[in-house]
């Protein structure tokens, strides 16, 4: 490969890696505040409490700004398998673009159209009909990562095709729905998800019992996503550990990496810190400190079994595929991944001290505790990017693993001109949206829920549009 | 390769025909209210009305492209990746000023400060009309040919996309939807604002009708043979002529639901004779090519059966597409129907609770 193409490769990465970060910061507010959403209004619905009429619209607008942006930016990842990885797309489209297909008709319509009559439509439509458009959403965005995941778990483990005309075709659309692969991560994203809407509330109320602003109110949203911390945090990690026990089966390089395990071992150690060379392919850690057997134990559930090393790893593939380098880039799988569980384990942690406290009664005086919520708001999309950082970055140098290789799925037709003045682009205009997003998000909290209805009043109706 | 139109090959050939016409109905409204927004829209309640006719609706419109996309990389990926890495910057710019009309729209009304509005409502106005400009474009580029090399990739560069034929087609497209935004407004609006769309109507049809009516004669002139699939195209392309010509009359007679559905089918018939010149290629090449006798002929066209999927995805596809097609048709068909009400602008409801209100219905 030339060094220009090179050059075009390396840029169209970039340029993928950071239009995809971005649109997957706001998919799991989608996911989970759709759902959360839905879970208030049925409450409202079923009850007729106002406290829940209030928290659905306050948390609703924060839904709407958000989901904006997701939409627009869910367009540019269509866009740019067949810009920016042509040969990719040509590769795989017969096997790959039936998901993305089925997606935009099943799923996709499914939320846009109904966001459209749940954010317009409450005074037009019967409260019944008005609560089954908010779940329409919920359950559109949630088929919407499924069919999404489906794609992305075939470049994972490929399944359900065969090589034939110089592509990949496929022979069951139902094998490729419903491999392992796939459901592990859809259930792992879809706790994701919902410990990000988790602590969204709860940075949310927290700020608010701090000011000492609607305390009863923002008490009950606070508890709610304790509780939904809670189940998220430990289905998230759950989920996190059985996915890892399927790739070290499925993808045993990437999670060799993940382990920076270099030597095979019998019995295998795991690492709790270490450091490997700042180089692209580094061939050893320089330190290291280990807890013996538990590797073996967290791979197979076994104290005693073979963990196979990135060194053998490399040696089988060089005899399957050739030679060439088919190591990933160690110290990001590596610290990806023990971030990514650093934090998941955190939230469980703290998800059950706050539940202590509203046992205590003692949640709205516990100012450190609250203090402390609203900053951690940042660590479920740290996590949630490092989670897809892991699970990109650990099967290169493979886009399809096995199959076809990051470098050679480009764009031939496509300049390396062309390619930095889109990446330009792409960073400046969603630098700038990112900016005003965070700034209306921010005064819709600041700004805080509507006042309740008055004395004589009747209940409000979901109020949403503008 | 060559097979028959009755293959699985022509039955999705005319499902992303369909796609598009439907998009191009939908969100070509969405386009022409975006553009004439500030225009027909003259203060912040008319504004409010004017958006408030599309606010509810064009999210789901748009998931019309997104299908479109989604089904030419399932049923054809070649035509998905040649077309969309060769258009490469006209596909970034349709994203980004689809990126900016899209939050615009949600943002605007956020804010009550006239700089804040004023700066949204430019987003709405340059978001709608550069895709409504690089649509026609893309579409004139297909048909009337770019450089392909025999791997059947692109291989012009920026201005093999700006020919003089590909900017007829692009403000062909762009009269063509702020008319049928026009219509829309006045369909869906009442008062002062249809007043203004309906002058703005009459005013756009004649630019409209004359450029739409152009790169029809331009297209026809520059085909080969005159055959039957000439006369197909040709025949279509007359019905959108006189849809057109006829939807002015419906203006005038305050028929608004009439005249909509006359520039609604003006489009789909466009459209139609599109893909029907169009078929068996997806992508004309303009690279030539001359043989030992000195006989030049046209190389590297793709077509419907060089660049489809297998046999097995295509059918898997299309019983997917059958079943849930008119499933979706539905629900965004009782969309329009929730939201049929006329709004008017001049109306000032009680304020919400919440931040204001949209423009309201009257009935």
């Amino acid at each position: 490969m030339s060094a220009l193409a090179a050059t075009t490769a390396e840029l169209s990465r970039w340029q993928f890696a950071i239009t995809i970060i971005y649109h997957f910061l706001f998919v799991p507010i989608t996911i989970g505040m759709g759902l959360f959403v839905a879970g208030l209004q049925t409450a409202w619905y079923r009850t007729k409490q106002e406290r829940y009429q209030r928290l659905t619209v306050f948390f609703g607008k924060i839904l709407i700004i958000n989901i904006a942006l997701g939409v627009v930016t869910g367009i540019v990842q269509e866009f740019q398998f067949g810009m920016n990885w042509a040969t990719y797309s040509r590769y795989v489209g017969d096997v790959f673009g039936a998901p993305l297909a089925i997606e935009g008709l099943v799923a996709f319509f499914l939320e846009s159209v109904f966001i459209g009559l749940w954010i317009f439509g409450a005074e037009r439509l019967s409260p019944r009909v008005h609560l089954a458009t908010i779940w329409a959403v919920a359950i559109g965005s949630i088929m919407s990562a499924y069919f999404i995941l489906a794609a992305n778990s075939w470049m994972q483990h490929p399944v359900g095709y065969r090589k034939v005309n110089g592509r990949a075709e496929m022979t069951s659309l139902w094998v490729i729905m419903t491999q392992a692969n796939l459901l592990e991560a859809f259930a792992h994203v879809m706790s994701a998800a919902v410990v990000t809407a988790g602590a969204l509330v709860l940075a949310v109320s927290a700020y608010h019992l701090l000011k000492k602003n609607e305390v009863e109110l923002f008490a009950h949203a606070a508890q709610i996503s304790l509780v939904v911390l809670l189940i998220g945090g430990i289905s998230v990690t759950t989920w996190g550990h059985l996915q890892g026990q399927l790739v070290s089966r499925e993808q045993p390089m990437k999670m060799a990496a993940a382990e920076a395990l270099f030597k095979t071992e019998k019995p295998a150690s795991l690492s709790l810190f270490a450091i490997t060379p700042f180089e692209k392919y580094p061939s050893k850690t320089d330190f290291n400190i280990t807890v013996p057997h538990l590797l073996s134990f967290l791979t197979d559930w076994h104290w005693n079994s073979k963990v196979e090393g990135i060194n053998y790893w490399q040696r089988q593939y060089q005899k399957e595929y050739g030679a060439g380098n088919y190591k990933p880039i160690v110290a990001v799988n590596y610290w990806s991944f023990r971030l990514m569980v650093a934090i998941g384990t955190l939230f469980v942690g703290w998800a059950t001290l706050g539940l202590w406290l509203v046992r205590r009664r003692r949640l709205e005086q516990s100012r450190r505790f609250l203090r402390l919520s609203i900053p951690l708001l940042a660590l479920p999309f740290l996590a949630n990017t490092f989670g897809w950082l892991l699970r990109e970055m650990g099967r290169q140098p493979w886009v399809v693993e096995g199959l076809l290789k990051t470098s050679d799925a480009f764009s031939h037709a496509v300049s390396v001109q062309a390619v930095a003045f889109t990446l330009a682009g792409f960073v400046l205009v969603y630098t700038l949206l990112a900016a005003i997003e965070t700034w209306l998000v921010v005064s819709v909290v600041k700004g805080g829920p509507a006042p309740p209805a008055g004395e004589d009043e009747q209940p409000k109706q979901i109020e949403l549009g503008y | 390769m060559n097979g028959s139109f009755l293959s699985l090959q022509g039955f999705w050939f005319v499902v992303i025909g369909v796609l598009w016409a439907g998009y191009l109905v939908l969100e070509g409204f969405d386009f022409g209210v975006g553009m004439l927004m500030r225009l027909i829209g003259r203060d912040d309640a008319e504004r409010k009305a004017v958006i408030g006719t599309i606010e509810p609706v064009w999210d789901g419109n748009e998931v019309w492209l997104i299908v479109a996309g989604g089904a030419t990389f399932a049923a054809f990926p070649n035509w998905y990746a040649t077309l969309f890495s060769g258009y490469y910057i006209v596909f970034f710019l349709i994203l980004i000023a689809l990126i900016f009309r899209g939050v615009a729209i949600e943002y605007r009304v956020k804010r009550p400060e006239r700089r804040w509005r004023s700066a949204w409502e430019l987003a709405i106005v340059l978001g709608s009309a550069v895709p409504a400009f690089l649509w026609g474009l893309t579409f004139a580029n297909i048909i009337h040919g770019v450089p392909i090399d025999s791997h059947g990739e692109f291989s012009g560069g920026l201005l093999d996309l700006f020919g003089g034929y590909a900017i007829l087609g692009g403000f062909a497209s762009l009269a063509l939807f702020a008319f049928h935004g026009a219509v829309f407004l006045a369909l869906r609006t009442t008062g002062e604002v249809r007043r203004r769309a309906k002058a703005f109507a009459i005013r756009l049809v004649v630019p409209a009708a004359a450029l739409v009516l152009a790169i029809f004669i331009w297209s026809g002139a520059g085909s080969g043979a005159i055959d039957g699939k000439w006369i197909a195209a040709a025949l279509l392309a007359g019905v959108a002529s006189v849809l057109l010509t006829l939807s002015l009359g419906l203006v005038f007679r305050d028929r608004d639901g009439a005249a909509f559905a006359a520039t609604a089918l003006a489009i789909c018939s466009s459209v139609a004779a599109f893909f029907v010149a169009l078929y068996p290629n997806v992508l004309v090449s303009s690279t030539r090519q001359g043989n030992f006798f000195g006989t030049v002929t046209t190389v590297n066209n793709l077509t419907v059966f060089s660049s489809s999927s297998s046999h097995h995805t295509l059918a898997l596809m299309a019983i997917v597409a059958l079943i849930f097609t008119p499933i979706v048709l539905v629900y965004q068909t009782w969309t329009y129907w929730v939201f049929r009400a006329r709004l008017r602008g001049d109306s000032l409801p009680g304020e919400k609770l919440l931040g204001g209100s949209d423009g309201r219905p009257t009935s």
